[in-house]
């Protein structure tokens, strides 16, 4: 689960990690507000979306006066913001953060994420700040310092001033810096983030430490235990359809094509799309039904999948191996008639009672196609939405 | 010869009394596992068929011999769970449960590091020597017994259509493993890459693997340096658009890492013979394995 920068920063400010004064307005007349309560200027005022790159779109604008500030937040909040995290199609900004603006000596990088491989905890810093930290690593990956740390042991002050030290910072700024890792570890460890990220991390003229900018993903595995970060959740940030398809407990994801597709499993799901890519088609989902799709889940599926108009056809793709395929073809079907499937549906199953379960689908007096395997349900249903 | 697990495996189900537990504890049974114990915290002293139950695993362990378990501990409660199975002196702990918090995992797997047990998965439908012994959640009668294939996946369903395949090609597998769709697993593909080359009766191996992370990358270098045997790969996830969570918590591009091209270029380098069209996945395996 994603969440805003101001969001991040209310965590940061719990855990003592400074972060610049300022809050969220959601008009300009609220951005002038908070500007006003600074106490000079510039101020920042910054688009609050689920991306990064907002600087570069234009969603990020230093401000010098009062009406400056207000006429920023009037051309951001209501754009459409593009940035090389949203697609082409952009996000629409609702809110942004209005912040002093700092004097700043040098900018840092700092992130903090799970190491698969080592299954590590990874404090990654970096002198190149406020530049594209997969840039950096690709073309100078030794300006990069990897700080690996045992979950079990936790963080301990040699850690932070490996990471002080390597980046070379002013001996007064030291201190600070180790106590606002430490700090920040804790909010990873506390609130099973998968990424905290500030980008960039700046030290200011007078030597203080503070967290320009703050992201934090979360572990949707964990969320079970932090229900309080569920009240961070923006339903404005994610799309209708997978807000729609996730209180179903399906697996949905939109995409830019016209074949929906509904896969039991989630490897099969990505084969099957990619499937559907090499007959020549696009896939307009991801959904996973689950190793053990019920006749409801596939009827929530159906609904889903309808409520994109740009699909053309369906492909339904199950792989029958505890759940019978006799069993899930009763439920196509019923789901079929029920939703009133108003596409043409390819039906590939395979596994066990497949025969009886083709007949019950070839019988159903339903439009729905057969097919004997997986590359000739592609061709199919590819050639369905190219007529 | 298998990977892992064979007819003398003793199995232990974590979790047997619950739905999932035992409906799939009866078809591991019914497929011929010695499933020798359950453990369900209370419920001690009952039993499940004719299965007795345990408190505890170390219960179970000390009174029947347990040496591997299988469990279906709800996701609060798995890594307590794969913790005591491993503190219990089991060798192979199968972790079936979908669900579990990585950090609980990441904690899990430096505990482990060092002892002697084995973890597969979790989020995974584990492991089944076709003929012998089944520990997991896959449908045993698609797979064909006395190899000579190994499978090693990180899916579930998308393992039973390549197992599938297999068979139908007339293509027999000594042992098929899910590894598991989460980002910290127990066991990883070079683990089983080792043990199936080690194994005289494998004779190739299908390695099936899926967007996210390294793992592919890591073991196309391990084979280059120590397979000799032929390996036939595959990568779900061509299409899938970056920083999303695809069903599987492991399965994300994060920026330029993790992308199905990327894994397909590694494994080409390595010289496995990489599938591009699961639907034509059985007849390269004929062809490559010489069964065509």
């Amino acid at each position: 689960m994603k969440i805003h920068e101001y969001q991040a920063k209310d965590l940061f400010k719990k855990y003592g990690v400074p972060v610049p004064a300022g809050g969220v307005a959601f008009t300009p007349g609220e951005a002038a507000g908070i500007a006003d309560t600074l106490g000079g200027f510039p101020v920042v005022v910054k688009a609050q979306i689920h991306a990064g790159g907002r600087g570069k779109g234009g969603g990020v604008k230093l401000c010098n006066s009062l009406g400056e500030a207000e006429k920023s937040a009037s051309g951001i909040i209501g754009m459409n913001l593009v940035t090389h995290q949203t697609g082409p199609e952009g996000r629409l900004v609702k809110k942004v953060l209005v912040e002093q603006g700092l004097n700043i000596q040098k900018e840092l990088y700092l992130g903090i994420i799970p190491d698969r491989a080592s299954a590590k905890i990874v404090i990654m810093a970096s002198e190149a700040g406020g530049m594209d930290i997969e840039e950096v690593a690709e073309k100078s990956p030794e300006k990069i310092i990897k700080i690996y740390v045992d979950p079990l042991a936790g963080i301990y002050p040699y850690h932070c001033r490996d990471a002080a030290f390597g980046l070379n910072l002013p001996a007064a700024s030291i201190k600070e810096f180790s106590a606002m890792l430490k700090n920040l570890f804790s909010i990873f460890v506390d609130y099973d983030c998968s990424l905290l990220e500030i980008n960039p991390l700046v030290i200011t003229a007078d030597g203080a430490v503070i967290a320009l900018d703050a992201k934090i993903n979360f572990d949707d595995n964990a969320l079970f235990r932090h229900k309080d970060i569920l009240e961070y959740r923006d339903f404005d940030e994610e799309e209708p359809l997978e807000v729609e398809a996730s209180k179903f407990n399906l697996n949905y994801i939109k995409m830019d094509g016209n074949v929906g597709n509904m896969v039991n499993g989630a490897g099969l799901a990505m084969a099957t799309m990619d499937i559907i890519k090499l007959a020549g088609a696009e896939p307009a989902n991801f959904l996973d039904v689950g190793g053990g799709a019920s006749a409801e889940m596939v009827e929530n599926g159906f609904r889903i999948i309808l409520g994109d108009k740009n699909v053309k056809g369906i492909f339904i793709n199950i792989f029958g191996g505890i759940l019978r395929c006799d069993v899930l073809a009763e439920g196509v079907v019923q789901a079929a008639k029920k939703t009133g499937i108003s596409v043409p549906v390819v039906i590939r199953m395979e596994g066990t009672n497949v025969e009886t379960g083709r007949k019950i689908l070839s019988e159903s007096g339903l439009n729905l196609i057969t097919a004997v395997d997986l590359q000739d349900a592609a061709q199919k249903v590819a050639q369905i939405v190219r007529a | 010869m298998s990977i892992f697990v064979d007819k003398n495996t003793r199995l232990v189900v974590q979790g047997i009394t619950g739905k999932e537990g035992q409906f799939h504890t009866r078809q591991c049974f019914a497929y011929g596992t010695a499933v020798v114990a359950g453990v369900t915290p209370g419920k001690g002293g009952q039993k499940m068929d004719d299965i007795p139950v345990f408190n505890t695993v170390n219960e179970a362990v000390k009174k029947t011999g347990a040496d591997c378990s299988m469990i279906f501990v709800p996701p609060p409660f798995a890594a307590d769970a794969i913790l005591e199975a491993a503190d219990a002196g089991i060798g192979l702990i199968v972790a079936i449960t979908e669900g579990i918090p990585v950090l609980d995992m990441m904690k899990v797997k430096n505990y482990i590091s060092g002892k002697k047990s084995r973890i597969i998965g979790p989020n995974c439908p584990g492991i089944i020597t076709p003929g012998e012994c089944k520990v997991g959640i896959m449908p045993g009668h698609i797979h064909k017994p006395g190899g000579p294939v190994g499978v090693v996946s990180r899916s579930g369903t998308l393992t039973y259509e390549v197992v599938h395949q297999l068979t139908q090609n007339g293509i027999g597998q000594t042992t098929c493993i899910g590894i598991g769709g989460d980002p910290v697993n127990g066991t990883n593909f070079i683990d089983c890459l080792d043990a199936f080359q080690k194994d005289p009766e494998t004779k190739g191996i299908v390695m099936v693997g899926e967007i996210g992370g390294t793992a592919e990358e890591e073991a196309s270098e391990f084979i280059l340096k120590n397979v000799t045997k032929p390996v036939i790969g595959f990568i779900a996830g061509l299409t899938a658009p970056p920083g999303r969570r695809m069903g599987h918590a492991g399965a994300i591009i994060s920026g330029r890492s993790g992308t199905a091209q990327g894994k397909i270029a590694a494994m080409k380098q390595s010289g496995i013979h990489v599938c591009e069209n699961l639907g034509a996945l059985g007849k390269l395996c004929a062809s490559v394995f010489g069964y065509a």
